[in-house]
């Protein structure tokens, strides 16, 4: 590998807009866990540029890029990604915590991002005393919590059962109808059927961009 | 600050979440502090019995001891020659202004005889003004006075050890006869015990007799007027030094010691006979508490090892935390807290436990034990230093992780 540098996404452009709701589509090393890297700021692009909000966040420090993290980008992952030990309320506490200036009154916020995903009488609940679906809800109220101007939701429905799935797509989709712009990442045709717009990605290129 | 609490809450849930795991670790900091705090506190005791027994030679005392003989490159120790002279007492005496108290000893060990018992110890010509001198209380009948001197009585004072050695206990001693070397002598008093000097010597294995009757009816000296010690007490305290100059310098000046030449005799301070004790027990202490320290360092080595265990079990929980816009400052300080945290509380305990044992110590084994303040302050900066110290290294091991990977780890 040395000296051979392998370029994930080439030339793909993209423009998303506030209060879309996207499908990053493709198989596996098409470049779409990449993209969704870049877009959440837990990496920087060798070249390229990224705009998030008007603003060039192409190349920032590991600290600025998680405040960035922190105040503008929600992540929802494939297993869930709670702190075990952590109840509910703590879990979706957890952005509030690392929140420069300090929020104040993160109780109250973690709740109401809790009722806005339905998991209001789960609250203290562990993680393991919950299911595969209601973590993930959990976890969507963490995304939330911030006020992010994104939301980026990588396979959030791959390790749930078809049914549980759907359900989570409809609050993804009640959320997006809120306002709140979001980015799915997956591989899944079903998934990409439930978005208003599809991006295909194969071998790092650009295949397709459809709006329905 | 409330930061800082939800920091403190955290590691100790971790460390909650892996009970014995954490309480083994901290055994490492429980017997380190433990032990230093052991060690410092029986130093300390060791250090302040003996400055006791310093003390007790007598209050604000100079000893003046001949000069060193020589032959044939031998040097045979103080009082082997014998160069200071009662003379040089009555002098000092005369023309010290500093000087309270003088008084000089000549020392021959004795047979004694007291009925069918007997016993060998020391006898001490010596002043009426020893007991000043030494601030020697006396228990029972009467030390020597000017009197028995001036008449070379045949008068004897014991000390407490050749008491027990030679009567009986009850048994009247005061006015009974003991004969020195075959020649009676009349008991005229019983000193108070004294107990050891700071070499470990019995100060109460002596008799006192009057200088004047020990030269004629004991020594048969070929030397008369020769002393083996001078004792000299001065005014005050703050005018022991002083004091030491005067004799020095009337010394000098009686044995017509050339300037720039060594002086025949030698006087010494109970000052400097504590700082040598200082620095005997001083190193003492410093090599016990090297030994405590370095088990203590091995303590903070197993909260690094756990540390770094403890960091590649959570990378998914450090790649959460970046996810969610933690900086690198917040990992670190989050593992460094739960290292202090854990270092800090087996430091408690260990304080507990070395003050319990040095007790303990003081109780079933008789040794005098010092637990200060400033010890256990100590012991518990040293402990939080042990958990910034050994902390760090795994903390920003966590801090520096990709969140990309972290968040992959399985």
């Amino acid at each position: 590998m040395e000296g051979e540098i392998v370029k994930a996404l080439k030339g793909v452009d993209v423009e998303i807009h506030p209060g879309e709701f996207v499908a990053i589509m493709g198989p596996s090393g098409s470049g779409k866990s990449t993209m969704m890297h870049i877009a959440g700021l837990l990496d920087s692009p060798t070249e390229g540029r990224y705009e998030l909000e008007g603003e060039d966040v192409s190349f920032l420090t590991r600290d600025r890029r998680a405040d960035i993290r922190n105040r503008k980008i929600g992540f929802i992952f494939q297993s869930y990604n709670l702190l075990a030990r952590c109840s509910a309320l703590e879990n979706v506490e957890l952005p509030m915590l690392y929140r420069r200036p300090g929020e104040p009154n993160r109780r109250e916020k973690a709740r109401e991002a809790l009722r806005m995903v339905g998991m209001e009488d789960r609250a203290f609940h562990l993680p393991k005393q919950l299911s595969g679906g209601q973590q993930q809800r959990v976890a969507t109220a963490r995304a939330l919590v911030n006020s992010p101007a994104l939301i980026l939701a990588d396979e959030p429905t791959g390790n749930l059962d078809t049914k549980t799935g759907r359900e989570i797509m409809k609050m993804l989709q009640s959320l997006n109808e809120k306002g709140i712009t979001i980015i799915i990442v997956t591989h899944d045709p079903d998934v990409g059927q439930a978005v208003r717009r599809r991006i295909n990605l194969r071998d790092g290129l650009l295949e397709s961009d459809e709006v329905d | 600050m409330g930061m800082l609490i939800t920091v403190i809450r955290l590691a100790v849930r971790a460390l909650l979440a892996y009970k014995a795991r954490s309480i083994l670790t901290m055994l490492g900091i429980i017997i380190g502090i433990g032990a230093v705090i052991v060690m410092i506190s029986v130093g300390r005791g060791a250090n302040a019995s003996i400055q006791a027994q310093i003390n007790n030679l007598g209050s604000n005392m100079l000893m003046i001891y001949s000069g060193s003989s020589k032959s044939g490159g031998v040097s045979r120790g103080y009082g082997s020659k014998p160069t200071l002279r009662v003379n040089d007492a009555e002098a000092i005496a005369r023309e010290c202004p500093a000087v309270l108290q003088v008084s000089h000893v000549v020392v021959q060990n004795a047979q004694l005889v007291f009925g069918k018992k007997n016993w060998n110890t020391g006898i001490y010509g010596t002043t009426a003004s020893y007991v000043e001198v030494r601030d020697w209380p006396v228990q029972e009948g009467e030390f020597l006075n000017a009197n028995h001197i001036r008449s070379a009585a045949s008068v004897a004072v014991l000390g407490n050890s050749v008491v027990e050695n030679l009567f009986e206990p009850g048994e009247k001693i005061v006015g009974q006869n003991i004969r020195i070397k075959n020649v009676p002598f009349h008991i005229i008093g019983v000193l108070s015990a004294k107990g050891s000097d700071p070499r470990g010597r019995d100060q109460d294995d002596v008799v006192f007799v009057p200088y004047s009757t020990f030269s004629r009816k004991l020594s048969g000296s070929k030397l008369p007027g020769v002393t083996h010690f001078i004792g000299v007490s001065a005014q005050s305290k703050d005018l022991v030094s002083e004091a030491k100059r005067e004799v020095e310098e009337i010394l000098r000046q009686r044995h017509r010691i050339l300037p720039g030449a060594d002086d025949d005799f030698t006087v010494r301070t109970l000052d400097e006979y504590a700082a040598m004790a200082d620095k005997t027990t001083g190193i003492m202490t410093l090599l016990l508490t090297a030994v405590a320290a370095i088990s203590l360092v091995v303590g903070g080595i197993g909260i690094m090892n756990i540390m770094l265990v403890s960091v590649t079990e959570r990378t998914r929980e450090i790649g959460i935390r970046l996810a969610v816009g933690a900086r690198e400052r917040d990992v670190l300080i989050q593992f460094l807290v739960e290292a202090i945290t854990m270092s800090v509380i087996g430091g408690i305990f260990g304080t507990v436990i070395g003050v319990a044992a040095s007790k303990l110590l003081s109780v079933v084994a008789g040794l005098m034990t010092i637990i200060s303040p400033d010890s256990i302050l100590l012991a518990t900066l040293f402990s939080g230093a042990v958990g910034v110290f050994f902390g760090f290294y795994p903390a920003r091991k966590a801090s520096r992780m990709d969140p990309i990977e972290a968040l992959r780890y399985e």
